[in-house]
């Protein structure tokens, strides 16, 4: 029976990853380490995702304060320097882009961004953020690899420079250097990543530090109730 | 004191006697396995379902234009909001995991069979709740999943000759998945469905303890008893079981924490990425996959080219389960006494069951549809050809009394 158990968790997992690999399209996707209890990465994140995401694109179920405190900013410092759409700290982060026109620009309107981390992946939003290229055809005058014929231009183009797409190889380079390096680049991408990650689920941090306390004290509970039931089933035969 | 105050409750409501029939003078046999843990831990995981599902309905919005936002809002801004949420997710499914373990204890042990076939039955009826209950749940985040799953699932009803798309219109109350679906899914979901599993959960317990519990070795304790009329092998609920069972409350607790702290989505098993976008009624998402626990019917019904036809096929593979106590001729009931033709069957019929789970959650290629039309027959094979290979299985001798391995 015990075999029979094991035989079928095997089985469970073997399908479950197998379940991971169809999720990515085939297309190759590069994980991306996320790590919420690295603040630094957080708020150099957050400063990109302010600048670059949050004119077009809202967060609009993460407040401006929570981020302060999670990610290790006083309520001033966010104000100063990264509150440009919002006026109150208590806001979520909207913008003030009306959805018709943005409709009108793009051809759809930017999603939330609250949760897109949760909806597309943390290593899907690695690559997307690295794999746009020139595209004539395109009304931005940029396609994507990841995302065919997005509607969103290359935004961080400044620091990535272009890139052309190679048919047949599928391979990416670069047409115009940008003012980071390709090493740069990808800890800025990484480092935005990892604050949609953290934006996906701020309570993420709690759920961690809750974690392990609640496996101790059942831990703890079990080493208290399995004696229990063997005392009393004692004389049962 | 408290003896002449219980008896002025005794005389008034049965409260001892309660007490003593279900739980301190309820005999039960002494040889229960592992797999006589999933009926407490159902029971549970409804607690917690309801428990958890009340808070949720504090904040949560049903409204489609507010839904998805509300179910945010409880993640963010509601004290403890995401654990709640997370205990209603992950307890969705850890409900699914205990009751197919609590129904394949049934089938190995044979415990559908005389006289336990009501007990069976009201399981059934159970199992057929708990799945409306999930679907009607799972419309309530209103994200992509939500939204075209409902659509999906809806749209079998439009399958029924004559009155189908008039049916499936009265259940929307639209002509698609709306605010008018989500507002009656919800009715549904959090008062109409659950009365109807309390309810259940009563007649399914009451049964049980009227005829007693079947055990691994499928032997009637009843039948060899004291001289005081209590069962040989009977030992007291309380206290033997109430403590066993909190074990199994703990270490199943464990599991359960390890999921929802470290991976509540359990990579897309428990919550789906397409989930996370807002319903879209314009934009179908490339695979519309139910969750888990109806993947092997749903596998049944792409099997079936013609649609009315796959789904007669997903009604017929539910419908069977019920049948089950009178399909089975064999005069044994625990797996250990019955021959080798149960046990192949049963073995296959397993195996198709998670195949078909697995198939259900893949797009339909023609390998994988071929696939899950074999093992589709095979499913119902297990079914339809019961009466015959249990009644001429080499069965083996049961014991007089129940064994401790």
């Amino acid at each position: 029976m015990k075999t029979l158990i094991f035989a079928l968790f095997l089985g469970f997992v073997s399908t479950t990853s197998g379940l991971a690999m169809a999720a990515s399209g085939g297309i190759h996707l590069d994980e991306v380490e996320i790590d919420l209890s690295d603040k630094a990465s957080l708020q150099r994140g957050a400063k990109t995702f302010m600048n670059y995401c949050l004119s077009c694109h809202q967060a609009s179920y993460m407040r401006y304060n929570r981020m302060a405190k999670d990610i290790g900013l006083t309520d001033d410092q966010v104000i100063e320097n990264l509150m440009f759409a919002s006026e109150k700290i208590g806001d979520t982060m909207t913008v003030a882009m009306r959805s018709e026109d943005a409709k009108k620009w793009f051809g759809v309107t930017p999603p939330d961004l609250s949760v897109i981390s949760r909806a597309r992946g943390t290593a899907w939003l690695n690559t997307y953020l690295r794999s746009f290229y020139v595209d004539d055809e395109k009304t931005m005058g940029t396609n994507n690899t990841v995302f065919k014929d997005v509607g969103m231009p290359h935004v961080l183009w400044q620091q990535q420079g272009y890139l052309s797409h190679d048919e047949e190889s599928g391979h990416l380079s670069h047409v115009t250097e940008g003012d980071l390096s390709n090493y740069d680049y990808n800890v800025m991408v990484a480092d935005l990543v990892n604050f949609l990650a953290y934006i996906g689920e701020p309570s993420k941090i709690q759920r961690l530090a809750l974690a392990k306390w609640v496996l101790l004290y059942l831990f703890i509970l079990f080493l208290v109730v399995y004696p229990m039931k063997k005392a009393f089933w004692r004389d049962i035969h | 004191m408290f003896t002449s105050l219980m008896g002025w409750v005794d005389a008034r409501f049965p409260a001892t006697k309660m007490w003593e029939d279900h739980l301190s003078k309820y005999y039960a046999p002494k040889n229960f396995n592992f797999w006589y843990f999933f009926g407490s831990l159902a029971m549970l995981v409804l607690v917690l379902q309801i428990v958890t599902g009340i808070f949720l309905t504090m904040n949560y919005k049903p409204d489609a234009a507010l839904a998805f936002a509300s179910v945010e809002y409880i993640m963010r801004d509601v004290e403890w909001g995401w654990l709640i949420r997370y205990l209603h997710s992950t307890g969705a499914s850890a409900f699914f995991v205990v009751i197919y373990l609590h129904m394949f204890r049934g089938l190995i042990y044979g415990s559908y069979k005389q006289p336990r076939e009501l007990v069976w039955l009201f399981g059934m009826f159970l199992y057929m709740a708990l799945m409306a209950e999930a679907f009607l749940g799972y419309l309530l985040p209103w994200g992509q999943m939500s939204f075209w799953g409902a659509q999906v699932i809806i749209s079998l009803f439009g399958a029924l000759p004559v009155v189908g798309e008039e049916l499936a219109l009265w259940i929307r109350g639209d002509f698609v998945v709306a605010d008018a679906t989500l507002n009656r899914f919800f009715a549904f979901h959090v008062i109409a469905v659950p009365l109807v599993i309390l309810g259940l959960v009563v007649a399914h317990i009451i049964a049980l303890h009227e005829v007693g519990s079947n055990n691994p070795d499928g032997v009637e304790i009843k039948n060899k008893k004291d001289s005081n009329g209590i069962p040989l092998d009977g030992i007291p609920f309380h206290p033997y079981y109430s403590v066993k069972d909190i074990v199994g409350v703990v270490v199943f607790m464990f599991i359960f924490a390890l999921i929802l702290f470290y991976m509540p989505e359990l990579d897309g098993w428990f919550l789906e990425k397409d989930n996370f976008i807002p319903a879209d009624p314009l934009k179908t998402p490339e695979h519309i996959v139910p969750l888990w626990y109806f993947t092997p019917f749903y596998a049944i019904l792409r099997a079936v080219p013609d649609k009315l036809m796959g789904v007669m096929a997903m009604g017929g593979a539910q419908a069977l389960l019920f049948l089950l106590p009178w399909l089975d001729r064999s005069p044994v009931k625990s797996i250990r006494y019955r021959g080798p033709y149960f046990r192949t069957a049963l073995t296959l019929f397993i195996i198709s069951f998670l195949v078909l789970g697995f198939l259900g959650t893949q797009p339909a290629t023609s390998l994988y549809t071929n696939l899950a039309r074999v093992f589709s027959v095979i499913y119902f094979a297990f079914f339809i050809l019961m009466p015959f290979y249990t009644k001429f299985d080499k069965d083996k001798t049961v014991p007089e009394r129940v064994t401790m391995k």
